[in-house]
């Protein structure tokens, strides 16, 4: 009798524990280590918050884009997700606003990027997300290359087009594969194509993105291709709107510039080392304008959670001052948070290399035009991003001519902004 | 004693059976016991087959890009009118869907060219393999070989060997030759998308043919000999009539395997350059998956599309089959 009372008692107890329990999913992805190191930071938020547990389920970037919205779609999928596709996952986010104890904190210090998910039927002040890593498109030399050549290196300010004749020159002169290099996507794309004239939106906010200025760059860019300042195996290496960088080239020191973003910086620090010396460019600029493109990734909840209350206080914890700094020191990344880049970063265990390219490109994101913000935080900017590719592709492989192709691509857009 | 036990125990299992069937017999009469037998089997192919294949038709018929049925409006064959909108269907360029008719065009050539030139190889290694010849078990084995490998593992080592510094680039420039991008050039990277694939599905076919073969009487041979026909002849009127069967059975599996080829070619090109190798499965994935908006009712009609030329392929083999069966 004692027996029975005591096992019952004991399963009352383990029942009303998980019951309690709010077991929370967090789908990571990382460039460098933010996923082990926000698991190290979300336990210290565990030890605070007993009854709350995050289980950080760390996967490739492939499925954030692919899985995850899928998962999202029919209802499933995890409670927290690191992403960087927010206006395509506006319609699945929480907004936490309602369950922060200071939400005007948070607007102070992420007001920008806040805006990027408010974005379709999402509330104009909600608090959908906290982008723990800025980024900003921009361009890496190799400094050794040019040492070697003998080439001077284009000044800060300097156009494409410099940059190509320098990189030719010094590609020529010390015998490597490639000139110049630009990430398979349409989001590496904007930033020169704003450079050269592009306005991508209408004064009504309609995109509209074949215009003269769109036009120039690309006749540009295909041409780079056929007379090979541009390495073909990056556009021409895949299909589609696949995604491909030339990271491996620029670390196999068989590239001289490469353009691509801030998130690659930790990555160059550790793998490059002390293999060659290399700067960040920051922005480069066009005829037109000296902008790159803005992004980031960021931690967003989800609105089938069973546990909001409990994902509210996550991302409040995720957002704190201190908590950020403790993030962006080991990760090396830009800070989102206003007050952190008005405090700087103290980067822990980093190389001249890296702490010099950090400056670059966080001085860079202020000068980045309107309209480069206007299409990160753009509802249908993946459309863009991935129907560039595939058309300006078909262009430089020969398929369709540069007319045929831009006709396309302004069709492509027209048929994914209709949907 | 031991066979004792052993029936002792045979009958012990039958009647733990026996009385269960004898039940279920009465219950829904000998004719129909045959069902109650068939139902799991049944269920699952209706669920797993069917239900999808259902579905299929409805995604298909309705628009948007949410996957929820409620959330999906009604389109009718708004998606098929869409795919076959083409002032020429040779030219994709006058095509509403341009790249959906690249992938049909690439698609067609790279089962003729494939399934082709397979058979081929494999009909030539498969009459080697079944001759006397040394180390026969070890060719066998190797030939097999790739067919056990993952399709990715294959594409993977290919790209290491194809890349602009792999493996073959590096030797031939060590032997004083120019380099080529393989995987750049439109026309060289089909090539080699049907060579991989050829490479990798070969060993499977051979084994089957190789079975054929060898299912062959000995007899009908020796008489051919005792008669003085030359090989050759042998080949032609011995050989490749009695093989027919086999063959039509390899035609058709290799017909709808490379229809449906995809991994090994997304690893290896990812469909480029531009849409060069960009076959009707990865036209499907890429709209249905990898590209924004996801149009998950476009890629539906165009899978059904192919579904139906598979379909009268198959039908028009299987027409073929029975033909010589009757002939027979």
């Amino acid at each position: 009798m004692k027996t029975t009372l005591t096992t019952t008692a004991l399963g009352l107890i383990l029942a009303a524990g998980a019951a309690g329990a709010q077991d929370l999913r967090f789908m990571c992805y990382q460039d460098g280590s933010e996923c082990a190191v926000w698991e190290e930071q979300l336990a210290a938020f565990e030890a605070d918050n007993p009854g709350i547990t995050v289980t950080v389920d760390e996967v490739p970037y492939a499925s954030i884009l692919e899985s995850l919205p899928v998962q999202l779609e029919v209802g499933e999928g995890p409670d927290l997700a690191r992403v960087t596709d927010y206006g395509g996952l506006a319609r699945y986010m929480l907004d936490v606003r309602p369950y922060v104890s200071d939400a005007a904190a948070i607007e102070a210090r992420y007001g920008q990027s806040l805006a990027w998910a408010r974005v379709g039927d999402n509330n104009a002040d909600g608090i959908y997300n906290i982008v723990d890593q800025l980024t900003a498109t921009g361009g890496f030399a190799n400094k050794t290359l040019f040492d070697q050549a003998g080439v001077e290196m284009p000044a800060p300010g300097s156009t494409f087009a410099e940059w190509a004749e320098a990189s030719r020159a010094v590609r020529d002169a010390v015998g490597v594969d490639f000139a110049m290099a630009l990430d398979r996507t349409g989001h590496r794309f904007a930033g020169p194509a704003m450079s050269y004239g592009a306005a991508y939106f209408d004064e009504n906010g309609d995109p509209i993105l074949v215009d003269d200025g769109f036009r120039n760059f690309a006749e540009q860019f295909v041409a780079w291709h056929e007379d090979g300042t541009m390495a073909r195996d990056v556009w021409a290496g895949a299909g589609g709107g696949t995604y491909q960088d030339a990271a491996a080239e620029f670390i196999n020191a068989n590239l001289v510039m490469y353009y691509s973003g801030s998130w690659q910086i930790g990555r160059f620090g550790r793998d490059i080392g002390d293999a060659f010396d290399w700067v960040a460019t920051g922005g480069i600029c066009g005829p037109e304008a000296c902008t790159g493109m803005p992004g980031g990734a960021g931690i967003v909840g989800f609105n089938h959670t069973e546990h909001p209350e409990a994902v509210g206080k996550v991302i409040e914890f995720m957002a704190r001052d201190d908590v950020q700094a403790a993030v962006l020191a080991q990760t090396r990344n830009i800070p989102a948070n206003s007050e952190l880049q008005a405090q700087g970063i103290d980067y822990q265990g980093v190389s001249d290399d890296v702490k010099a390219a950090l400056t670059v490109f966080a001085a860079s994101i202020p000068t980045f035009s309107d309209t480069a913000y206007q299409l990160q935080g753009y509802a249908n900017n993946r459309a863009i991003f991935t129907a560039t590719p595939a058309r300006l592709t078909q262009a430089i492989v020969g398929e369709l001519s540069l007319d045929d192709a831009l006709t396309r691509l302004d069709a492509d857009i027209a048929e994914a902004v209709a949907q | 004693m031991l066979k004792a036990t052993a029936t002792q125990l045979y009958d012990g299992a039958f009647n733990l059976f026996e009385r269960p069937m004898l039940a279920l017999q009465r219950l829904f009469g000998q004719s129909r016991i045959a069902w109650v037998f068939l139902l799991p089997n049944l269920l699952i192919f209706g669920l797993f087959t069917f239900l999808p294949i259902i579905l299929n038709f409805v995604f298909a018929t309705t628009g948007g890009d949410r996957i929820l049925l409620d959330d999906r409006p009604f389109v009718g064959a708004e998606h098929f009118a869409s795919l076959l909108d083409c002032e020429s269907y040779f030219d994709p360029n006058s095509c509403h869907r341009d790249l959906f008719w690249r992938a049909v065009g690439n698609t067609g050539w790279f089962v003729l060219m494939q399934v082709g030139f397979m058979i081929l190889f494999s009909l030539i290694t498969a009459l080697i393999l079944n001759r006397d010849i040394v180390l026969r078990g070890f060719f066998r084995a190797v030939f097999f070989y790739p067919v056990l490998l993952s399709p990715v593992v294959v594409a993977l080592i290919w790209k290491w060997i194809l890349q602009r510094n792999g493996v073959l680039n590096a030797g031939l420039e060590g032997a004083g030759f120019g380099t080529i991008n393989w995987l750049l050039e439109a026309d060289w990277a089909f090539f080699w998308v049907v060579f991989v694939s050829i490479w990798c599905n070969m060993g499977f076919y051979v084994l089957i043919l190789l079975a054929g073969l060898q299912s062959i009487p000995t007899d009908v041979y020796e008489a051919a000999e005792m008669d003085g026909t030359p090989r050759w002849r042998s080949l032609l009127r011995i050989t490749l009539p009695l093989l027919m069967p086999t063959m039509l059975v390899v035609m058709v599996l290799s017909v709808i395997r490379a229809v449906q080829a995809f991994d090994e070619i997304y690893v290896l090109t990812g469909g480029g350059p531009g849409s060069a190798t960009t076959l009707l499965i990865q036209y499907i994935y890429d709209v249905g998956f990898a590209t924004r908006p996801r149009l998950y009712g476009l890629a539906a009609a165009a899978s059904l599309l192919m579904a139906g030329v598979l379909f009268v392929l198959t039908m028009m083999q299987l027409a073929a089959t029975r033909k010589q069966s009757g002939d027979n």
